[in-house]
């Protein structure tokens, strides 16, 4: 009985740390906010549907066919899955200690991209019914390639340096993804309407950069007195390609 | 019969240094151009351990630019300038990520690791076996080669993958084998019949962008990173980093590494084995019980 206690509250929590994952991390009470949007201008290429189809077990988990994401438009000219972070003035902080999560479902990456910290837990799950390889193509760090068959624990693994770097399963050549091991706490990540949210940044002088997969960095100066709130916006120069 | 194979190898090992020792040659003929090797570290104290041997890499820098920099280059990246005509390409040996390891995905290889690479030299590619170096030279070399990235003096090699004594090969383990390369998709590159024609072969790159060939069972009798069954159940196990090819060390347990490469053998249609033997006497005997390997097998299974 207590054993059942037991599991249904690490059950639990497992829940709730896998809830937070997505969300920027919790912020220190107080502190100045920067938030903004990354839009584009010019014309994007048009990203394109995948075919799945000679892996029939994840073509059946989607009613229409997945689209490549690495520049991921929305309304507005506005941009997805572009990391914004601070890249200089941050007094640096240690890894919080729970894991971030990385799922293969459906033959896709979720998230597309991970940002996470320096020495953070990274845990990585299989939810599919085929083998999948993991491939972060690391250069700073290790880089590593561990196969990963259905019904597998998940990977527990971490990086010790900052880097971008490309994951991708040999095996579903679509598959394609983004760890961003960063040196700071400080992050966020567009959503489908291309805002981003910084908060409680302590007063201070700060480099912004804001990267995305295809166009690379971006950086801005941003002071913070007080708590004030800031808004800064990126623009990338689309490419057609 | 040795003779005559020890005459070949040492042919061919001297064809090797012939072609690679020449382009060093004449880049040192120009008296006034600076060292091939200035991007090498200064200071060379890195060493070696090979059994009893020590390999020291001041030592090594001297063969290296001897027989190494006309294909790894004079930078150790893998851009010597014979590089553009050979694929796959040389090794990059600033990113020290190496094929042939006994240690997990990710690790540095030990030195022996290393030693063995440079003494077998790799199949199917422009490096040669450098058999004909002393054992103390190849040692030398090893010492050099760990000059060329930081991280060698920053981490050590993982743990050397402990390789249990090899079961007997019987056909039940050769029947289980062959279930965990349908179950673990090794077919999906290598091909159902171990041809490296599977689905995802025609798209697989190496970890620079390289278009590269899963290994093709069927023409080959030894591998990039050994010969043995021994050396089959390490490649697999610790992944031939930089490539497609992942570690399979997280998802084998007790025998299953042993009957992958009991099955794996029987794919070696041109190279004469125990398995070979046993796998086709039970298909002359239950050719009709077996199951095909590949996506009709995965859907049959559900």
């Amino acid at each position: 009985m207590r054993l059942t206690h037991f599991s249904a509250a690490a059950l639990a929590a497992i829940a709730c740390t896998s809830m937070v994952m997505f969300a920027t991390p919790k912020p220190p009470a107080g502190g100045g906010t920067v938030t903004g949007k990354v839009t584009y201008t010019g014309t994007p290429a048009k990203m394109k549907p995948i075919d799945m189809s000679k892996e029939p077990t994840c073509a059946k988990q989607h009613a229409t066919p997945v689209m490549t994401q690495n520049v991921t438009t929305g309304p507005g000219n506005t941009l997805q899955w572009v990391v914004v972070y601070i890249s200089a003035g941050d007094q640096g902080s240690t890894a919080p200690s729970q894991a971030v999560k990385y799922e293969q479902k459906g033959c896709e990456y979720l998230p597309h991209v991970l940002p996470l910290q320096v020495s953070q837990q990274l845990q990585i799950f299989n939810d599919d019914q085929t083998s999948h390889n993991i491939h972060p193509l690391a250069k700073v760090n290790p880089e590593w390639n561990k196969s990963q068959p259905a019904g597998s624990p998940p990977i527990d693994t971490k990086y010790e340096k900052a880097e971008f770097i490309p994951v991708k399963c040999n095996i579903h050549p679509w598959m394609h993804g983004y760890f961003v091991v960063l040196n700071t706490s400080h992050y966020s990540v567009t959503g489908e309407d291309g805002s981003f949210s910084l908060t409680g940044l302590p007063p201070g002088k700060y480099t912004l950069t804001a990267w995305q997969e295809q166009y690379g960095t971006q950086t801005q100066e941003v002071t913070i007195a007080g708590n004030e709130s800031k808004s800064v916006n990126f623009s990338f120069k689309a490419l057609p390609y | 019969m040795i003779s005559s194979k020890f005459v070949a190898t040492f042919a061919l090992g001297s064809i090797a240094l012939l072609t690679f020792g020449a382009a060093p040659a004449t880049a040192q003929s120009h008296v006034n151009s600076p060292d091939p090797l200035l991007g090498a570290p200064s200071v060379n104290t890195e060493e070696s351990h090979i059994g009893t041997l020590t390999g020291h890499a001041e030592e090594g820098k001297h063969l290296y630019r001897r027989y190494c920099i006309g294909c790894h280059g004079p930078d150790g990246d893998g851009n010597g300038m014979n590089a553009q005509w050979i694929d796959p390409k040389p090794r990059d040996f600033t990113e020290a990520t190496f094929k042939c390891r006994s240690t997990p995905t990710g690790t540095l290889p030990t030195d022996q690791d290393l030693y063995n690479a440079i003494t077998r030299g790799f199949i199917n590619t422009n490096m040669p076996s450098w058999k004909p170096l002393t054992e103390q030279q190849r040692a030398d070399l090893v010492a050099f080669i760990k000059t060329w990235s930081p991280r060698w003096a920053k981490e050590k090699p993982g743990d050397v993958l402990v390789i249990p004594a090899e079961p007997p090969v019987t056909i039940e383990s050769i029947l289980h084998g062959r279930e965990l390369f349908q179950k673990l998709e090794c077919w999906k590159c290598h091909g159902p019949a171990g041809h490296g024609d599977g689905p995802s072969a025609a798209t697989l790159t190496d970890s620079k962008d390289n278009p590269i060939r899963p290994y093709n069972f069927s023409t080959g009798t030894r591998f990039k990173c050994g010969a043995t069954n021994q050396d089959i159940y390490r490649i697999f196990m610790t992944g031939v980093d930089g490539t497609p090819m992942p570690s399979f060390h997280d998802t084998l347990t007790g025998n299953d590494p042993w009957d992958l490469v009991h099955f794996l053998r029987t794919l070696q249609i041109s190279y004469p084995s125990k398995e070979l033997d046993l796998w086709q006497g039970y298909v002359a005997s239950h050719g009709k019980d077996i199951k095909p390997i590949g996506p009709d097998s995965a859907a049959g299974a559900q």
